[in-house]
C-alpha cells in the first residue's frame, strides 16, 4: 500500500482528467479566458488558487459542522476572501516585488468558482485530510488546463514563452517570421481563450469516450 | 431534519462572531503591517522616478529597478530639486515625491489649486523634468512618471497600474512598450501642447517618427492604452506654463 488509499488517491488524481474543473465541469471558466493571454500569468494563477484552494478547503472542513447552512455561502466567501488578503497584506509587506505581480489576481482568486464549488460541494462533508487533497487535486487540475491553454496563446498571440522570442523577433523579421509567418493578434483576446479550450474538451473527449453523454 | 445550526439565533450569534474575529483579525494585520507597506511604497515612488530618468538596472527586455537599498541614496544623488507648482507659484519641497496625485486630482475637481509635483534631476550632465500622471485604465487605476527635458521631449517613461488584464493591458509596464515613448515630443515646435497617442495601426510598429506624437499600441489592451493617452494628455498639460516660463 502506498501513502494514500486508493480512494484518497483518487481524489487527487479524478480532477486531472476524468473530473477536471475546466473542461468536464466547466468552473473557473472566466479567469481562464481572462488571464491566459501569457503563459507566465497562468502560472502564477495556477499557484495562487493551489494554495488558497488547498488551505481554503481544510479551514471550510474544520468548520463544517458548525457553520449554519443558512449563510454557509457567505461564510465560504468570507473564508476566502480573509485567506487571500491576508496572503496579500503579508506580501505586501515583506516581499514587495512579488504582491505587485499578484495583486491583479486577487480579485481572480476570490471569485474563481472552482474555490466556492469545492468548499460547498466537498469541504463541507469531509474531514480535512481529504478535503486538502481535493483542494490540491482540483487546483492542479485547473492549473494544467490554464498552463495549456496560456502556453498556446502566448505562443500563437505573441510568439514568444515566459516573455522569450522563441519564434524570432516578429519586427525584424527574424527566426519564422523570415519566411512569411505572422503572430495572430487574435489569440490574445478572450474569445480565443474560450477556443482553445474547447478544443481541448474535444480532444480529451474523443480520447476517453466514456465522457460523452448518451442522449 | 432539523439541526441545531439551523435555528436562526445560532445563524445570527455565529455571524456575529464570524464578522468580529474575521473584521478584527484583518484590522489587526492591516494596521500592524502598515509601516512596513508604506515604508515599501514611499521606496518605490523613488525608484519609479529614478527608472523615468534613466536611472535604472535594465537588462535586455526587462525593465528592472535600483535596488530598493539603495533608491535612498540613488534619489538623492541624482534629484537636484524637487518642486511643487501651485498654480503661478513655484516652491522646493524635500518631501513633493510623497504628494499623493490622487488627492490632488480630487482637489482640483473640488475647485482648489492642484499641487503639482515635479522632480528635476541630472544624470551626465543632462537635465530632467521628471513629473507624476495618474488616470484610468480598463479596470482601476494607471498611473506613471514621464522624464522630459526643457522642450517637453521625453526622455523616459514608467507605467504601472493596479488591475489591468495580464498579458493584454497590463502590459504598459513592459519595457517595449514604455521604451516606445523615449524621443517622442509632446509640444510642436511653436509650443503647442499635443501630448501623445497610443495608437493602433499607424504605421510605425518601431517608433522611428518621434514627431508624431503617437506611439504604436499594445494589441487587445485598446482601453488600457486609451486611459495611456488621456493622462499624459490631461496632466502634463499641466506642466507647459512651467516649461514656457523656463525658456522666458
Amino acid at each position: 500500500m502506498g501513502l494514500l488509499s486508493k480512494r484518497d488517491a483518487a481524489l487527487l488524481t479524478d480532477p486531472l482528467a476524468d473530473n477536471n474543473p475546466i473542461t468536464i465541469q466547466v468552473l473557473g471558466i472566466c479567469s481562464a479566458l481572462a488571464i491566459t493571454a501569457e503563459l507566465k500569468a497562468s502560472i502564477v494563477m495556477a499557484v495562487s488558487v493551489l494554495f488558497v484552494l488547498g488551505l481554503g478547503n481544510v479551514v471550510i472542513s474544520l468548520m463544517r459542522n458548525i457553520i449554519p447552512s443558512k449563510i454557509r455561502i457567505i461564510v465560504q466567501l468570507i473564508v476566502v476572501a480573509t485567506l487571500v488578503i491576508i496572503v496579500d497584506l503579508v506580501l505586501k509587506a515583506f516581499a514587495y516585488e512579488l504582491s505587485k505581480t499578484l495583486s491583479v489576481f486577487v480579485g481572480l482568486i476570490i471569485t474563481n468558482c472552482i474555490i466556492m464549488g469545492r468548499f460547498e460541494a466537498f469541504a463541507l462533508g469531509n474531514g480535512p485530510w481529504r478535503a486538502f487533497l481535493d483542494g490540491i487535486g482540483n487546483a492542479v487540475g485547473y492549473g494544467v488546463i490554464l498552463i495549456a491553454v496560456g502556453f498556446f496563446r502566448e505562443l500563437l498571440g505573441s510568439g514568444t514563452l515566459l516573455g522569450f522570442k522563441v519564434l524570432g523577433d516578429p519586427i525584424e523579421k527574424s527566426g519564422l517570421y523570415a519566411i512569411g509567418y505572422e503572430n495572430n493578434g487574435f489569440m490574445l483576446l478572450s474569445p480565443m481563450a474560450l477556443i482553445v479550450v474547447g478544443i481541448l474538451i474535444w480532444i480529451q473527449r474523443s480520447r476517453n469516450t466514456t465522457l460523452i453523454e448518451e442522449n | 431534519m432539523s439541526k441545531r445550526t439551523d435555528s436562526n439565533g445560532y445563524t445570527m450569534v455565529f455571524a456575529v462572531i464570524m464578522v468580529f474575529v474575521v473584521g478584527s483579525l484583518l484590522a489587526f494585520l492591516a494596521s500592524s503591517l502598515k509601516p512596513a507597506i508604506k515604508e515599501n511604497e514611499r521606496i518605490e515612488k523613488q525608484q519609479n522616478i529614478l527608472y523615468a530618468m534613466g536611472v535604472n538596472e535594465n537588462d535586455a527586455s526587462n525593465a528592472n529597478f535600483v535596488s530598493t537599498k539603495i533608491a535612498g541614496a540613488e534619489f538623492k544623488k541624482y534629484i537636484k530639486k524637487q518642486l511643487v507648482l501651485e498654480g503661478n507659484k513655484v516652491s522646493e519641497s524635500q518631501d513633493a515625491y510623497l504628494i499623493d496625485v490622487k488627492k490632488q486630482q480630487a482637489n482640483a475637481k473640488d475647485g482648489k489649486v492642484r499641487k503639482l509635483p515635479l522632480f528635476v534631476g541630472e544624470k551626465e550632465g543632462k537635465t530632467f523634468y521628471v513629473a507624476p500622471i495618474r488616470g484610468k485604465g480598463l479596470w482601476d487605476a494607471i498611473w506613471g512618471y514621464v522624464s522630459m527635458d526643457e522642450n517637453m521631449v521625453v526622455q523616459g517613461a514608467y507605467f504601472d497600474h493596479k488591475g489591468e488584464t495580464p498579458g493584454l493591458g497590463a502590459n504598459i509596464k513592459q519595457r517595449y512598450f514604455m521604451d516606445d515613448f523615449i524621443g517622442e515630443h509632446l509640444m510642436t515646435a511653436a509650443g503647442v501642447f499635443k501630448g501623445i497617442t497610443v495608437k493602433k495601426g499607424n504605421n510605425d510598429a518601431v517608433n522611428e517618427d518621434k514627431t508624431d506624437y503617437e506611439v504604436d499600441a499594445i494589441a487587445g489592451a485598446t482601453i488600457t492604452g486609451d486611459g495611456v493617452s488621456a493622462m499624459i494628455k490631461k496632466d502634463l498639460s499641466l506642466y507647459v506654463p512651467y516649461f514656457k516660463n523656463l525658456k522666458k
